[in-house]
């Protein structure tokens, strides 16, 4: 079964870049632009894999990946957000804010495709 | 949205994020204090560089890195925000935008890029160098950790409890043996000493822990890699099977290289910097793609799926006929209710197309800032009325237009601050941008606190240049609109400010081929106020339909001044001279039926439509005037692009085409033709 990602980010070039490394690799993606469109559309269909941004406008990341947290649909889903601080207070918020990994900008697609493999085992 | 091409997303991006940057830096040249516009600085340049990287803008990134880097060291409060590093970021993104473009590696881009850095470099002063020490030290430890990472073993001991809401967080747990055991043979005990009794456990959290052994060539670093998400809440110990590791005792090497790139390189060059700000407000290419807010998307989803609703019962009615009254009401009501949609679908595309004046206005902060720089002056920009939308077309055509109104106000309007003195004025010279909708317009008014217009000069030059009489009569406001004709330059000098690019003429040009106008009012002495006046919308204009001969035309309804009748005596009385006596004026008129060789006899009662632009006035002679329309402007197709009477052409309610007349173009026929009556006696 094809798994099903979720990637949401501000930046439409990001996210371009996202859609074509992933959905070359056989993924479906689904795209939202902010962190309210994220969690909307994370309550209306279960995802397999959620990749977000963490600075964005109307919901930030971090705000998002708590909401989703609790959402029953999407219990246990993994969440891999996309940081460019170094600093270890992000990911350590992001991370109790309940994202499951963290991707680095700047990336390549084979990075990104790792990441996705490394937490759905495929 | 779709897959597209990212590179040409991020270069829109690109230019959102160094538009921010540079209005964060342009507020922090007045508060550089302020920690909030430090921060947006940097993570303006912390994404651009982050995101110019993932797109293969080497080039970019490289050089933002040095930009973010000295604003990091802002932000932690290890070097002070100066002005002069405010200004040398400033020439920075200007550069930042040179390298997005395609030609990013040409010599010359390179040394002036080296040139800034130099600036930056100087601009950090002592401490540049000890970043670049920092780097070093960095690159060491690096060195060190990858040292480490040498330590080899026959394999290693395991021992791993996950925090309890590692399920609940999504992170499979088998996943992670799986990648031990990827790595090599493996042997993999479950750890259930701390599973709570039945009555307190959570069923949700995980409360195994495990122990692996793993054998085979396997560095440290990579057993830390499968854990490298979890590693800091967990508890994690990996110890090798054998009890003594191979030495580790090579000595870190130095780094060297990587820094290179702080060095002052090409001092020299240092002046290239601060030009392209001025002609980028004006030179940025109109973007062919529009934001649009996502609700006003909704609001057009819901009317057109009204329409289809409407649509639907369209249909029902013409497969059952319409019989009887009862059947008759239904389709008037359903056209009632077309004509309704059709309305406000197209009052919503029309906003759809409209963008903040912000983003327009917003380019003339940094305008004027490089031009109080250049000038020695002080000038304050006022902005009002940003939220004012306009058409994204028409906002992209007003930047040249702004741009060479703000320059003259701010070169020949506003005077030096001790001239300013002399007259009683603040030294602060004031240029105002003030944007404000009106009916079917946008006002955009430019006023400067400055020595206003010297009509004496204006007077002088005109007649100097043959735009005018020695001596001849002009209101005050045709001797203004002087300045506007072509080949009329005010400056007695010529700067290297205003000098450039496009004249006042042009600017007239380009404001009347937007339908708009320009009223110009200064006062010697107090300063000057040109108000532009633009249609909010390039798509539709409100038109008088008119019929001349069989065919019928549109005229733009802003042009009319005034209909009057054509009597029969006037018609006679004028012919070979065609002028009419409007309040003690002379008109001249243009018979469109001759114009268009209609080959028609006139109508009795001829109409004259007097129109008027640029305080010029002609009259048309029509054979009637049907009344006004609202008028969905068609562009013509190439093959007619020659024709200069016509601006477009209309369907009509009944499927017929009218022509819409160009008014610039038939008063400046009619003004024509009377100079040559005139000079023909």
């Amino acid at each position: 079964m094809t798994a099903s990602i979720l990637t949401v980010d501000d930046s439409a070039s990001l996210r371009m870049a996202i859609k074509i490394a992933l959905s070359g690799a056989g993924y479906a993606v689904t795209e939202a632009v902010d962190g309210l469109d994220g969690l909307n559309k994370a309550r209306a269909a279960k995802f397999d894999m959620i990749i977000a941004d963490l600075n964005m406008p109307n919901m930030n990341g971090l705000e998002m990946i708590r909401e989703i947290r609790k959402l029953p649909v999407q219990l246990g889903t993994p969440i891999v957000f996309l940081t460019t601080e170094s600093d270890e207070s992000m990911k350590q918020e992001a991370r109790a804010a309940g994202a499951t990994g963290w991707l680095v900008k700047p990336f390549v697609p084979d990075q990104l495709l790792r990441i996705a493999a490394k937490v759905l085992g495929r | 949205m779709s897959v597209g091409d990212p590179i040409a997303a991020f270069r829109l991006e690109a230019a959102d994020l160094l538009a921010v940057t540079e209005q964060a830096l342009l507020d922090l040249t007045h508060d550089l204090g302020s920690r909030e516009l430090i921060d947006t600085v940097f993570r303006g340049l912390h994404t651009l560089k982050g995101s110019g990287a993932m797109f293969g803008f080497d080039a970019l990134a490289g050089f933002t890195h040095h930009c973010e880097t000295a604003f990091d060291r802002v932000r932690k409060g290890s070097v002070p925000a100066t002005q002069e590093l405010v200004s040398v970021v400033l020439a920075a993104l200007d550069h930042m935008q040179a390298l997005l473009g395609d030609d990013c590696d040409t010599p010359a881009l390179t040394a002036a890029g080296d040139a800034i850095l130099a600036r930056l470099q100087a601009a950090l002063g002592e401490q540049a160098q000890a970043a670049a020490n920092a780097t070093q030290d960095l690159a060491q430890d690096d060195a060190v950790l990858r040292n480490g990472d040498a330590e080899a073993a026959e394999g290693w001991r395991i021992t791993f409890y996950l925090p309890p809401d590692t399920l609940v967080n999504g992170t499979n747990p088998l996943l992670l043996l799986d990648e031990l055991r990827a790595l090599g043979a493996a042997q993999v005990t479950a750890l259930t000493d701390r599973i709570p009794p039945l009555g307190t456990l959570e069923p949700g959290q995980c409360h195994i822990g495990w122990q692996v052994e793993l054998h085979g060539d396997v560095s440290r670093a990579e057993i830390e890699d499968v854990f490298i998400f979890v590693m800091d809440d967990m508890e994690l110990t990996i110890a090798p099977l054998t009890p003594e590791p191979a030495a580790a005792s090579a000595a870190p090497e130095a780094v060297t290289g990587s820094v290179a790139a702080t060095e002052p390189a090409a001092a020299a060059a240092a002046a290239a910097t601060s030009e392209p700000a001025r002609n980028r407000a004006a030179a940025t290419p109109a973007a062919e793609s529009v934001r649009v807010p996502a609700e006003r998307l909704d609001v057009l989803m819901d009317r057109v799926g009204e329409l289809v609703i409407v649509q639907s019962r369209l249909a029902q009615l013409a497969h059952g006929g319409v019989h009887d009254t009862a059947g008759e009401l239904a389709l008037r009501s359903v056209a009632e209710e077309i004509e309704r949609l059709a309305s406000e679908l197209r009052d919503t595309i029309m906003v759809l197309r409209m963008v903040p004046i912000s983003s327009l206005f917003g380019r003339f902060r940094r305008l004027v800032h490089d031009l109080a720089r250049e000038t020695g002056k002080t000038i304050e920009l006022i902005t009002e009325g940003e939220s004012t939308e306009l058409d994204k077309t028409v906002s992209e055509r007003l930047a040249d237009p702004i741009v060479h109104l703000i320059r003259n106000a701010c070169d020949h309007g506003l005077e030096t601050p001790e001239d300013r003195a002399a007259a009683g004025k603040p030294a602060t010279g004031r240029v105002e941008l003030v944007a404000e909708q009106s009916g079917g317009e946008v006002l955009i008014t430019i006023r400067d606190d400055g020595r206003g217009i010297n009509r004496a000069r204006v007077r002088a030059k005109a007649e100097a240049n043959g735009l005018i009489q020695p001596g001849q009569p002009l209101t005050d406001s045709e001797l203004l609109h002087l300045i506007f004709a072509p080949g009329f330059s005010t400056a007695a000098q010529v700067t290297n400010l205003s000098g450039r690019g496009v004249g006042m003429d042009v600017v007239k040009r380009t404001i009347e081929g937007l339908r708009g106008a320009i009223d110009i009012i200064s006062d010697e002495g107090r300063g000057s106020t040109i108000t532009l006046r633009i249609p909010l919308t390039l798509a539709i204009i409100e038109g008088l339909l008119v019929r001349v001969g069989d065919a019928r035309y549109v005229i733009p309804l802003a042009a009319v001044e005034e209909c009057i009748e054509l009597s029969l005596e006037d018609d006679l009385r004028s012919r070979g001279r065609s002028m009419i006596t409007l309040r003690d004026q002379l008109v001249p008129y243009l018979r469109l039926r001759e114009l268009f060789a209609t080959g028609t006899r006139p109508d009795q009662f001829q109409k004259i439509v007097v129109i008027a632009t640029g305080g010029e006035r002609v009259g048309l002679v029509v054979d009637q005037i049907i009344g006004s329309h609202q008028t969905v402007i068609k562009s013509m197709s190439g093959v007619h692009r020659g024709i200069t009477s016509f601006s477009g052409a209309t369907i009509l309610g009944d499927g017929g085409v009218a022509l819409i007349l160009d008014v610039a173009q038939l008063v400046a026929l009619g003004q024509h033709q009377e100079e040559r009556l005139r000079a023909a006696g």
